[in-house]
């Protein structure tokens, strides 16, 4: 077996370290006469012993093995991947809030206290609801959250029975996951030719067991229900609730508000809309907003504003209780402050403008070359289908997607949403230029053209990439899951 | 006012050239298929734009209004320990933090083979058979593990001690509640503060699992190895909250029987913020793999015959099973896995055991210190780590209040999570504390009580 790069454990020698401590000035007393003999550790834990500079070097060349936003286009759909701004990377890492402990007393914690009071204020607003919380540190986390808070307001009302969720079938995974880890039951909402919610269907669903409806607007084929208000009324009729899953929020900012639309339940990704980079797959953070009926049943606590000074509110009796250990992910949360200060009011508008601009832009020049699923208007990602090319050549849509990291470019979502065959799903995001979409657009075409003439390059693709395709049968059938020397040899 | 344009590309010639091509007349034109009346008529009702030269001036002004310079002897989870700066230099490496979830394994190798190594070393502390790539925190992961055990042993009761971080468990009964969870809490001895074995045993009765922290919420190093076997006895599963960082002098939980091990792994690398970005760990035997919530990074080759990272075992997740899932987690906390690893890597074995020995012998130099003045005492005899409970006649809210002008951030009341310990509070000191630091403490306790 090759190895591309060796370990931490297999660079380790016995003797170095890459860290240094003061000398002891207090007493060094002994493990034994601190500890119960039963509870010393007798060996030590394996791990690598290196210097600073065998760290620092297998780190950085380790990161040169990733594409990131700031290595080049990535136009993952659903994802949001916009350019993350430095000064907010510098905001979070300021020592007056990094070096805040969470126990802090109220009377010192006011910077802190007030970020977290503006960012409830300013997504309210945003958003048309009433009240957020910032706790939940994920999109899923939010939708976890919300679906307990769906659930205690049913229950505080007698309602004991509501205990289905609906969720169109074009829904992220996280949508019904979420649902049943609340204890609900999930039932599948059908889409209709134009790709929203099937209204008959719906009609057909909702009933006195309803829960709820999850939803996400523009959905996941990044198109904006135009039937909304309708949906939100059934739900409503019926008895339910409607909850807004914020993963594709990016192309309604300052143009149009969940809250309006008739949501009751909202949560907002600030590590897709409001540019907090996405760290290799979090941290994230996921606030929920509610309308005033929900508000007693947000996690506690919350932050409250008296005069001039800010303090946590835990007087909440109706609360489901707490989500997270403590205050939700708050580094994240300050990097969005920042951007929706940067931003404004213009310049949320304007991004959520641009990034519907740049995906129509794609959609347009690429719908010769690839079937479009449903050609309207889209918002701020659109779904192609690979279903030509495999017809035609045998080329899928995955041979595509990793013929484009040849290209230099991260591949789109791939195979969802699930009810669009061979689905590719492209989302630029306004931080992109011009000259990326064009070339972008370029290297889809040629990628098409390629389809036809060459189709066993892309059978094999990528090419330039570090590794090439991996064998993934092998890694779930046989699961090395850490660094063994016998692994290895 | 117009939009700023830092982040915004696109120029007015360039917005109508796209315009043009794609037939539309405005931008306005790509929005008509809002109904009317939900297009918002108004500007958004937020503060003006700044600049970047304003936004920091901002920025500095308000965290200026934050006591993060007291000098801290909290902790509850969350402890002030030392980061070499290496850790942030890395961290900073955009194509790690500017990079998503690694689904493209051919162009992510770096964040698949850091969390390859994250998992070995979680291993390596816990003695575990496999660790996930990372939960939200330590409360999350200690519910997941819950939900795990429900599941593995077809039973709804769990059972946690009372002694366990009074978050973590409120975290547990929230994610319990729709499930149909029995959340039973065992009390602590109020003389050692360690939880009670023989009342473990019997509440472990029908149970999924017994949830034990350690070093425990007061700090009190418990009897794992004992309350491990009680819990065992009639087949349900025992879950280990630890501290890494004390798992450098402390057992391993495998090798006292421990099925699931969850923690807080702030303690390595990362700040504290607040309390958030936070780490929870979770590693588990080789059993309980397919019942793991979150992500698993594997070995594997590719086609060209190269040792190669990929996301694996992806059946139990939500993108594949949906409504099946083992969990509804997505995104986890990978960065600050990531800042575990590099903070591992540099400290080695005997960095970590130097961080928590000093932290020890520091915590016990406290501990004896203010114990000697008049008006306080060691809440708890129990043998512990690097955090106790301490035993006053006065506020402790007006205590801290006192504390903070003099720049001390002091110990965490803990009577609103246990009312029978009133004038009781919290101290964690780390290898960070000075003595210095610790004596111009005491003589302030010496005359405020």
């Amino acid at each position: 077996m090759k190895k591309l790069m060796p370990l931490l454990f297999e660079m380790s020698s016995a003797g170095r370290t890459g860290f240094s401590l003061p000398a002891s000035d207090v007493p060094e007393l002994a493990i034994e006469s601190m500890v119960p003999d039963s509870m010393i550790r007798k060996a030590a834990p394996g791990l690598p012993e290196l210097s600073e500079v065998d760290v620092v070097r297998h780190f950085t060349n380790l990161s040169l093995l990733n594409h990131g936003v700031d290595t080049g286009f990535y136009p993952l759909g659903s994802c949001t991947m916009k350019y993350n701004p430095k000064v907010n990377e510098n905001a979070a890492r300021l020592p007056g809030f990094a070096r805040m402990h969470p126990e802090m007393p109220e009377k010192g914690a006011q910077g802190s206290l007030r970020i977290i009071h503006d960012m409830d204020v300013w997504l309210s607003e945003i958003c048309g609801m009433d009240r957020f919380t910032l706790q939940p540190v994920a999109g899923a986390h939010g939708e976890l959250t919300g679906m307990f808070i769906i659930r205690a307001y049913h229950l505080k009302r007698g309602d004991a029975l509501r205990d289905k969720i609906l969720a169109p079938d074009s829904s992220h995974g996280t949508n019904p996951a979420s649902a049943a880890a609340a204890g609900m039951t999930v039932v599948q909402v059908a889409s209709d030719a134009r790709g929203n919610v099937d209204i008959e269907d719906l009609k057909a669903k909702v009933g006195p067991d309803t829960a709820g409806l999850m939803l996400t607007n523009p959905n996941t084929l990044g198109l904006f229900d135009e039937h909304i208000k309708q949906i939100t009324e059934i739900v409503h009729k019926a008895g339910g609730l409607v909850y807004y899953d914020g993963a594709n929020a990016n192309a309604i900012m300052g143009k149009s508000r969940p809250g309006d639309m008739g949501f009751d339940v909202v949560h907002i990704n600030l590590h897709k809309t409001f540019s907090t980079p996405h760290g290799g797959g979090g941290p994230g953070s996921g606030p929920v907003g509610v309308k005033k009926a929900l508000e007693p049943f947000l996690p506690c606590p919350l932050v409250v504003k008296d005069g001039e000074t800010y303090r946590w509110d835990y007087d909440r009796p109706d609360s489901i209780g707490h989500v997270h250990s403590f205050n939700g992910n708050f580094a994240v949360v300050l990097k969005a402050w920042s951007y929706i200060r940067t931003m404004g009011p213009d310049g949320l508008r304007a991004a959520s403008e641009l990034a519907v601009l740049n995906a129509n832009y794609i959609m347009e020049a690429l719908k010769g070359d690839f079937e479009l699923g449903y050609d309207r208007t889209c918002k701020h990602e659109f779904v192609l289908s690979g279903s030509k090319q495999k017809k035609e050549s045998g080329v899928r849509t995955l041979d595509m997607a990793k013929r484009l990291l040849d290209y230099g470019y991260h591949a789109p979502t791939v195979y969802f949403p699930l009810i669009v065959e061979e689905a590719i799903m492209i989302e630029p995001t306004e931080t992109e230029s011009k000259e990326t979409l064009d070339e972008f657009i370029c290297a889809m075409k040629r990628i098409a053209k390629e389809a036809k003439e060459n189709p066993e390059n892309l059978h094999t693709a990528p090419h330039t990439t570090p590794v090439g395709r991996l064998d993934e049968t092998l890694a779930a059938r046989k699961p090395i899951l850490r660094w063994k020397k016998e692994d290895n040899a | 006012m117009g939009a700023p344009r830092n982040y915004l590309p696109a120029t007015e010639r360039e917005v109508s050239e796209m315009l043009e091509k794609i037939g539309a007349r405005s931008i306005d034109g790509l929005f008509s298929d809002i109904p009317e009346e939900l297009k918002l008529k108004k500007r958004l009702a937020l503060p003006e734009s700044l600049s970047e030269p304003e936004l920091v001036a901002e920025l500095e002004r308000i965290s200026g209004t934050n006591r993060a310079d007291a000098v801290c002897f909290a902790g509850g989870g969350i402890y002030d320990h030392y980061v070499p700066a290496a850790v942030d230099h890395m961290l900073l490496r955009s194509e790690f933090y500017t990079a998503y979830t690694p689904y493209q394994p051919e162009i992510s190798q770096g964040t698949l083979t850091a969390i390859f190594q994250y998992q070995t070393m979680i291993c390596e502390l816990t003695g575990m058979d496999q660790a996930n790539a990372s939960m939200y925190d330590a409360a999350t992961a200690s519910a997941e593990a819950a939900i795990m055990c429900a599941s593995q042993t077809g039973r709804k009761k769990v059972v946690i001690t009372k002694a366990t971080n009074p978050r973590y468990r409120d975290v547990v009964k929230t994610y319990g509640a729709p499930r149909g969870f029995e959340v039973v809490e065992i009390p602590y001895d109020p003389k050692t503060g360690q939880t009670d074995e023989a009342k473990l045993a019997e509440a472990a009765k029908g149970a999924a699992c017994v949830i034990a922290q350690n070093p425990n919420y007061f700090g009190v190093i418990e009897d794992m190895p004992a309350l491990s076997e009680a819990a065992h006895s009639d087949g349900g599963l025992f879950v280990a909250v630890v501290n890494p960082v004390s798992l450098a002098v402390l057992e391993a939980p495998r090798n006292y029987g421990a099925d699931i091990a969850v923690g807080e792994g702030q303690s390595m690398g990362n700040g504290m913020n607040f309390g958030g970005p936070l780490l929870g760990f979770m590693a588990a035997t080789s059993q309980l793999v397919r019942r793991m919530p979150g992500r698993l990074v594997g070995q594997t080759v590719d086609n060209r015959g190269q040792r190669a990272f990929v996301l694996t075992l992806q059946t139990r997740e939500q993108h594949i099973r949906r409504e099946n899932a083992t969990s509804n987690i997505c995104s986890n906390e990978g960065l600050c896995a990531l800042a575990a690893t590099i903070h591992l890597a540099l400290l080695g074995p005997k960095g970590l055991r130097k961080v928590a020995e000093a932290s020890m012998w520091k915590a016990h130099y406290l501990a004896k210190a203010i114990s000697e003045c008049t008006e306080y005492k060691l809440r708890f005899s129990g043998p512990f780590f690097n955090e106790f409970a301490i035993q006053g006649k006065g506020c402790v809210k007006e205590l801290r209040e006192k504390l903070l002008e003099e720049g001390i951030l002091g110990g965490i009341p803990l009577s609103s999570a246990y009312p029978e310990l009133k004038h009781n509070s919290l101290w964690a000191v780390t290898e960070l504390r000075t003595k210095k630091q610790m004596d111009k403490l005491v003589s302030l306790l010496e005359v405020n009580y």
